[in-house]
């Protein structure tokens, strides 16, 4: 009896601290969801004033801010695009065919992954600036893509460790060239590890905000708003638009609860 | 001659085409620019700071400064404590959503990665937001008055390790709840069926099983916890600077761009070690990477 409460005690204890934890996680959020209801209008706009939809209305109104948001979008979407495709052929062409260097471009994809981001901020615009390409989304690009790929492949290539190329053999004995035997047999095995590595590397460009702070030039994107607004005390309209992101997100999370999204190990 | 030609259709040629593009991408955009920074870190600077190539060691000279010794340290504690913060609250936690029965443990899991779909600056201002003089604890505190004057939690090394902590949190949590999702239920059975206490069990099996996850999480914590300047700027306040805040000031407002590649230098050379370390150690690169 003594021990199958002593066990009942633990498993409750064991509750209670995941509790905690995720009370830590969201902590802020809800400072954040609060926060765009908040009816002040005063800098630091931390004390409560009532409550109020209008800084929702006000984000409509706020170009600026919209404009940010819209050009991550488009920074995410493209990058994600293409580096989804260079790290699919890559991770299928490295899997597959043997050739020199193999080994150097396999270490190479480590370096983004491991190195802090602000290296890799860094080591761009020294680049960038050296050979005198003007910074704005054409950079930004370029830069969400070198730190996309490596994600991709990594996603990609744990999908085809329990790969059977005998089928890919079989399409091509059955007259399928090289071409179609890839976008018909290989593309659809492989789609989700790659629908995975597409949206990692989706929320990994969207929430970038060190590497695009050096390479941006005169093009604002919606984290590098946020780090402006920062330093002159938050308004709650980006408070509001912040809330509305999470709301869309958790929405698509639960709309879309499919195997890939809940399997897919990273965030 | 007609071999060698099958040979090219069905290898170089294939291979050349699916990996050429991953190959100029890592050779333009990762390789060269890492290779401008050890350029630049031996540039010299004008008295209008501009970058002239004249080779000097002045900038390593410079790493030696008492006044940037001492932020490397405090750096190095700082990513050290986040460390071994994430792991006392990772492991524990990992080990209960990946070992309950329950239903609902994919959405358990869901909940950790969710809030890390919010932009994080904004969140770390949400941090900032709720320990600050006017904010929601120090409200709290005096609503049940525990205080009269509000209490300064913010802007020192606690809050930058705070943030850290929660930044990095999930690279903790993910590598955790993998090594300990393929615990063997039969093992742990067996040790405590051998007459193994559950401290006994937990030492000698449970955690030389999981220790993968611990160290490939360690490294994805400690080592971008050094670069991270936003956190302590936002809620250090200029009174817990990592490296990173080093570099970020010598590239934007110092305009010392050689003195901020020799900076960068070092992350890197720390980089390397602590991942030379982890491999020595039996640690796999693709734990890193997923």
């Amino acid at each position: 009896m003594k021990r199958k409460k002593r066990e009942k005690a633990r498993a409750r204890g064991g509750v209670l601290f995941c509790v905690l934890v995720y009370l830590f996680l969201f902590l802020p959020i809800l400072v954040i969801v609060v926060n765009s209801f908040n009816a002040t209008t005063s800098k630091p706009y931390l004390s409560w004033k009532g409550f109020t939809f209008s800084w929702y209305a006000e984000l409509f109104t706020n170009t600026d801010l919209l404009g940010a948001f819209g050009n991550t979008l488009i920074l995410a979407g493209v990058s994600t695009l293409l580096s989804t495709m260079i790290g699919t052929l890559g991770a299928v062409g490295m899997y597959r065919y043997k050739f020199r260097g193999k080994g150097l471009i396999d270490a190479v994809l480590y370096i983004p992954v491991v190195i802090p981001e602000i290296v890799v901020g860094i080591s761009l615009l020294t680049m960038f600036s050296r050979i005198n390409i003007p910074r704005g989304m054409i950079t930004l690009i370029l830069s969400h893509v070198s730190f996309c790929i490596p994600f991709v492949i990594f996603n990609i290539r744990a999908r085809l460790s329990g790969y059977d190329s005998s089928v890919e053999e079989a399409s091509m004995d059955l007259g399928a060239n090289r071409i179609r035997t890839f976008m018909e047999i290989t593309l659809p095995i492989l789609a989700p590890g790659i629908a995975g590595g597409a949206l990692l590397a989706f929320t990994l460009s969207i929430d970038d905000v060190i590497i695009s702070y050096f390479v941006n030039g005169q093009t604002m994107t919606y984290p590098l708003k946020v780090m402006e607004s920062i330093r002159s005390g938050v308004a709650p309209d980006v408070n509001a638009l912040s809330t509305l992101i999470l709301i869309g997100t958790v929405l698509l999370v639960v709309l879309t609860q499919s195997d890939l999204i809940i399997k897919h190990r990273h965030y | 001659m007609k071999h060698s030609g099958h040979e090219w259709k069905s290898n170089t040629l294939p291979a050349f085409v699916t990996v050429a593009p991953v190959a100029v991408c890592m050779l333009f955009l990762v390789i060269v620019p890492l290779i401008y920074v050890v350029i630049m870190s031996f540039c010299s600077i004008d008295e209008y700071y501009n970058v002239v190539f004249r080779f000097t060691l002045k900038n390593y000279a410079m790493l030696a400064d008492a006044q940037y010794t001492h932020i490397y340290l405090q750096s190095l504690l700082i990513a050290f404590l986040t460390t071994v913060f994430c792991i006392l609250i990772a492991y524990p936690f990992s080990f209960l959503i990946a070992r309950t029965k329950s239903r609902k443990k994919n959405i358990y899991y869901m909940m950790v990665i969710i809030p890390f779909w919010t932009n994080s600056l904004i969140r770390i201002y949400g941090w900032r937001t709720f320990l600050g003089t006017n904010g929601w604890l120090n409200n709290a505190l005096r609503f049940l008055h525990l205080t009269d004057a509000p209490v300064n939690f913010l802007f020192n090394r606690g809050t930058t390790v705070l943030g850290m902590v929660y930044c990095l949190m999930p690279f903790m949590i993910l590598p955790l709840y993998t090594s300990i999702e393929k615990l063997d239920q039969n093992l742990l059975e067996a040790s405590a069926d051998l007459g193994a206490r559950r401290g006994a069990t937990f030492l000698h099996v449970i955690l030389p099983l999981t220790s993968g996850g611990i160290f490939s999480g360690s490294i994805m914590v400690f080592i971008p916890c050094l670069g991270y300047f936003f956190v302590s700027d936002i809620l250090g306040g200029g009174n817990s600077d990592v490296i990173g805040n080093l570099i970020e000031r010598q590239f934007q407002s110092g305009n010392n761009w050689p003195f901020g590649a020799a900076l960068s230098i070092i992350l890197i050379v720390i980089t390397l070690l602590l991942v030379k370390c982890y491999q020595k150690i039996g640690g796999s690169m693709d734990a890193l990477g997923v």
